[in-house]
C-alpha cells in the first residue's frame, strides 16, 4: 500500500502558520516586484529579474498550497511535464516570431 | 478508517485518489491552455500597428491590488481546507466565504480594467495587443468564475452541514483548481503587466 493510501481521508499537510508566512512571503516578493518595475536603473537586468521572482512565487504556491511537495512522483509528473511542453511552446513561439534577435525589443 | 469515510475515497490502482489524479491531469492540459494563449501573446507584443498601446493603458498600481486580492484568496482557500480537514465548522464556513469574496472583487477588479479600456478606445479587435490581452485575462477570468461558483456549492454544501473531515478531498481538489487559477495569473502579472 502507497503512503497515499494510508490516509482514510485527505489531512493536514502543513500548519496554519506555515500558510501565513508563506502568504506573507508571496506579498513581500510582489511588492519588490512592483519596486523593480519602477526603478530605471534596473531596466537592463528587468526580464531576468522579474523571471526568477515569479517562478518563485508559482514555486512556493505549488509546493505549500497545492501540497505538491508532499505529493508523489506521478501528481508531480502529471503537473511538471505539460509545464515543460507549455515552456517549451512559449519559448518556441517566441524564436519563431524574432524575440531571442539581436536587437529585438 | 470509519465506513463513510472508505466509501468517500476512490482510489486508483497507484494508490493516489481519482479525483486527484483527475485534476492534476485537467491542470496539466490548462498549463497547455494557457501556455498557448500566453505564447501568442508574446509573440505579438509590440506588434501593434494602431494605439492604444500597453503602455498608455495600464495601470499597475491597481493591477497589484488585485494581484495581492488574489494571493490572499489563495491563503484564505488552504485556511478553509484546514479548517474543513479538522472538523472546524465555523472556520470552513468563514474562509470558503471569504476566498469566494475575493474572487468576486478581483473579478471587479478585472471588469473595471475591460471597461476602462474599451471607453479608451481598446475594442477586443482593435490592435494586435488588444486582442492577445482580452482573449489571455479573459480566459483566466473565465476560469476565475468558474473557481468563485465552486466555491459557492461548497459554501452551500457546508451551511446545510454536508461537509465534514470526511469530505475534505472536494475541497482539495477545489483549492487545486483555485491554486492553479492563482499562479496563472502570478505569470500573467509579471507577462503583461510588468515586463511591458
Amino acid at each position: 500500500m502507497s503512503q497515499t493510501q494510508t490516509h482514510a481521508h485527505s489531512e493536514p499537510h502543513t500548519s496554519n502558520k506555515t500558510y501565513v508566512l508563506v502568504a506573507a512571503v508571496l506579498a513581500m516578493i510582489t511588492a519588490v516586484e512592483v519596486m523593480v518595475f519602477y526603478i530605471d536603473a534596473l531596466r537592463p537586468v528587468i526580464v531576468p529579474i522579474l523571471v526568477v521572482l515569479s517562478a518563485a512565487k508559482f514555486t512556493l504556491v505549488v509546493s505549500f498550497f497545492m501540497h505538491l511537495k508532499y505529493d508523489g512522483r506521478l501528481l508531480r509528473s502529471l503537473f511538471a511535464g505539460p509545464l515543460l511542453v507549455a515552456i517549451a511552446i512559449i519559448v518556441a513561439m517566441m524564436a519563431l516570431y524574432g524575440a531571442f534577435a539581436v536587437g529585438a525589443a | 478508517m470509519d465506513h463513510e469515510a472508505v466509501m468517500d475515497m476512490h482510489y486508483t490502482t497507484t494508490g493516489i485518489p481519482h479525483r486527484k489524479v483527475l485534476i492534476w491531469t485537467f491542470i496539466g492540459s490548462e498549463c497547455m491552455l494557457f501556455g498557448s494563449l500566453i505564447a501568442a501573446y508574446l509573440a505579438y507584443r509590440g506588434r501593434s500597428v494602431v494605439g492604444p498601446y500597453p503602455e498608455d493603458l495600464l495601470n499597475i498600481p491597481f493591477i497589484t491590488v488585485t494581484t495581492f486580492v488574489l494571493l490572499m484568496s489563495s491563503l484564505a482557500m488552504v485556511l478553509a481546507l484546514s479548517a474543513v480537514q479538522r472538523g472546524n465548522r465555523r472556520g470552513a464556513k468563514i474562509w470558503l466565504a471569504a476566498t469566494a469574496i475575493l474572487g468576486l472583487i478581483f473579478l471587479g477588479g478585472q471588469y473595471y480594467e475591460f471597461s476602462h479600456f474599451v471607453h479608451e478606445g481598446l475594442g477586443l479587435s482593435r490592435n494586435l495587443f488588444s486582442a492577445t490581452f482580452f482573449l489571455l485575462t479573459g480566459t483566466h477570468g473565465a476560469h476565475v468564475t468558474v473557481g468563485v461558483i465552486w466555491l459557492l456549492s461548497l459554501l452551500g454544501m457546508e451551511m446545510k452541514g454536508n461537509l465534514g473531515p470526511e469530505k475534505a478531498e472536494i475541497v482539495e481538489v477545489a483549492g487545486l483548481y483555485w491554486h492553479f487559477v492563482d499562479v496563472v495569473w502570478i505569470v500573467l502579472f509579471t507577462v503583461i503587466y510588468l515586463l511591458v
